[in-house]
């Protein structure tokens, strides 16, 4: 999933200032299950400005509204009716939602309610790490299903470098060396005759760094 | 402005009012220094200063800066052009103490074509900082003798800052605001695209001259004489940014069988003739693309020449 954490309360608050009439949306998709941009998240959001405004005394109306995704025009559709009565509307979805937002109601001022981390998954309640960079050519077979790209700071595929010690990776003693583990797994596989193997550098193409990606599958394109 | 900011030959002509005339050279993809300084010979006594390209259109070259060294050994002043996207902020800072520690006094700050372009399309790119902020980081170093992160440069880089600005890329009305920001980042030279709409190019220097922009900083029209009607159609067709108008295709094709070269230089001479009288514009940027060595004759025929001494 897209993992996001929540904007500071103070950084929301300036945002939308000089707005009395706030509509906050929420998502129903990856920022729920990671509790930062659901129901719930956008009844304590709305709360919280609610009662900052009253202790500055000023005036304020804020409407609560989650949709089922806001990746999803059929979704963000919903909105069409009410999003024009308000004159800031805070997304809490990952940065697709805002802008979604923004493309579909251009007259709209819309506003960030989280900072999007990741992709990601839990590893308990409370603590999610990343996975996935999104290099659009997935390699982990190479690495006992373990993504160096997403996952070693530097990215190496010859790695590990010489900053692993103890598991733990040069940049933090909290950081694990993927490497370390990827080692591990793939001498308790024996398969260390492939990490021996040269890795030649990848190809970017089709990561960010070729550009602003956009995937179009024929068989579905009515 | 008693002190030069950098003492660079091109700036010392731009600062006592001349006409200033630029040149430009591709350094090898490889390590063909003989070569290198063969085609920047061309150039010499031409121009105030010769432009270095940086990894241009993303192909991999000699570096700009070794090849910059090179040209000065040779008796010419380097403008050493700086992308962004092949370093990091660390290797921009250093690679600009490393320039200017080797004599290097002119630089010209750019984004860089994407890696599309070139022959690695398969690399990262980097664009840590873009333009605007390369040109913002340099007046920085040089005037506060401050890093990115605020910390001193024991010894701070006194180079000439130079930018690009392309008139003809979209949104038009646009393009003079972004000059303006770049001339507030700490550009002190401007060096455009190759012109080729006069029209267009008229009236974004008109918007220049109105907002005070060419008070502000030396705009150098940038000028490529085209080689052939495949040049033409290919800058039309292929360059992205590029504003080539139908009629100048036409002339060049009107010209007849062999005659088109003499044609584009004819074109690049009459608009080098309006730039010395256009308000706002404060010499030419000549790219003569692969075509070093008819830069004397092009400079001889604009009437440039000598180029003086300050």
């Amino acid at each position: 999933m897209i993992v996001a954490e929540p904007k500071p309360i103070k950084e929301l608050l300036e945002m939308v200032k000089d707005f009395n009439r706030i509509l906050v949306v929420g998502c129903k998709g990856c920022v729920t299950v990671c509790n930062v941009g659901g129901a719930k998240e956008v009844a304590i959001l709305a709360s919280s400005i609610r009662i900052s405004r009253k202790k500055m005394a000023q005036e304020i109306e804020v409407e609560e509204h989650t949709l089922e995704r806001q990746c999803d025009p059929e979704y963000v559709d919903e909105l069409k009716d009410m999003i024009g009565d308000y004159d800031a509307v805070i997304s809490i979805a990952c940065g697709v939602g805002p802008q979604f937002l923004s493309e579909r109601y251009p007259s709209s001022r819309i506003f960030p309610g989280v900072n999007t981390q990741f992709m990601g998954g839990a590893e308990e309640h409370g603590i999610w790490s990343e996975r996935c960079a999104g290099c659009g050519t997935c390699v982990v077979h190479y690495f006992g299903g373990l993504c160096p790209i997403a996952r070693c700071s530097k990215s190496l595929l010859n790695g590990p470098c010489g900053g692993s010690a103890n598991g733990k990776c040069e940049i933090s003693k909290d950081v694990e060396c993927i490497w370390d583990l990827i080692v591990r797994k793939m001498m308790e596989q024996d398969r260390l005759d492939e990490l021996i193997e040269f890795k030649p550098p990848k190809s970017w193409i089709t990561a960010r760094d070729g550009g602003p990606r956009r995937m179009i599958r024929e068989e579905l394109v009515k | 402005m008693s002190e030069y900011k950098s003492g660079s030959n091109l700036e010392k002509v731009l600062r006592a009012g001349h006409f200033a005339f630029t040149g430009e050279c591709g350094p090898p993809q490889g390590a063909n220094v003989e070569h290198l300084k063969e085609k920047a010979g061309h150039l010499k006594g031409c121009v105030d200063a010769v432009n270095v390209t940086d990894n241009q259109t993303a192909v991999v070259r000699m570096s700009s800066w070794a090849a910059s060294i090179i040209l000065l050994q040779e008796g010419l002043e380097p403008n050493f052009q700086m992308v962004c996207r092949d370093r990091n902020r660390l290797a921009i800072q250093s690679d600009i103490l490393g320039a200017y520690s080797l004599g290097i006094r002119n630089i010209l700050c750019l984004s860089g074509d994407h890696q599309k372009f070139g022959n690695h399309p398969e690399a990262k790119n980097v664009f840590d900082i873009d333009s605007m902020q390369l040109i913002h980081t340099v007046k920085t170093m040089r005037d506060e003798g401050k890093f990115l992160n605020g910390q001193d440069v024991d010894v701070p880089p006194e180079l000439f800052i130079g930018a690009a600005s392309n008139p003809f890329a979209e949104p038009f009305d646009f393009r003079v605001y972004r000059l303006a920001k770049k001339i507030s980042a700490g550009a002190d030279f401007i060096q455009t695209q190759c012109i080729y709409n006069m029209d267009r190019f008229r009236e974004f220097m008109k918007k220049a001259v109105d907002m005070g922009l060419h008070e502000k900083c030396y705009i150098l029209a940038g000028v490529t004489p085209m080689k052939s009607v495949g040049m033409a159609l290919y800058m039309a067709k292929q360059v992205p940014g590029m504003d080539v108008p139908d009629t100048l295709i036409k002339r060049l094709r009107g010209a007849g069988k062999g005659k088109a070269a003499e044609e584009g230089i004819k074109f690049a001479l009459e608009q080098i003739e309006e730039f010395k009288e256009l308000e706002g514009v404060a010499g030419v940027h000549l790219m003569a693309i692969e075509w070093e060595h008819k830069v004397p004759e092009i400079a001889e025929r604009a009437g440039v020449l000598p180029r003086p001494t300050v």
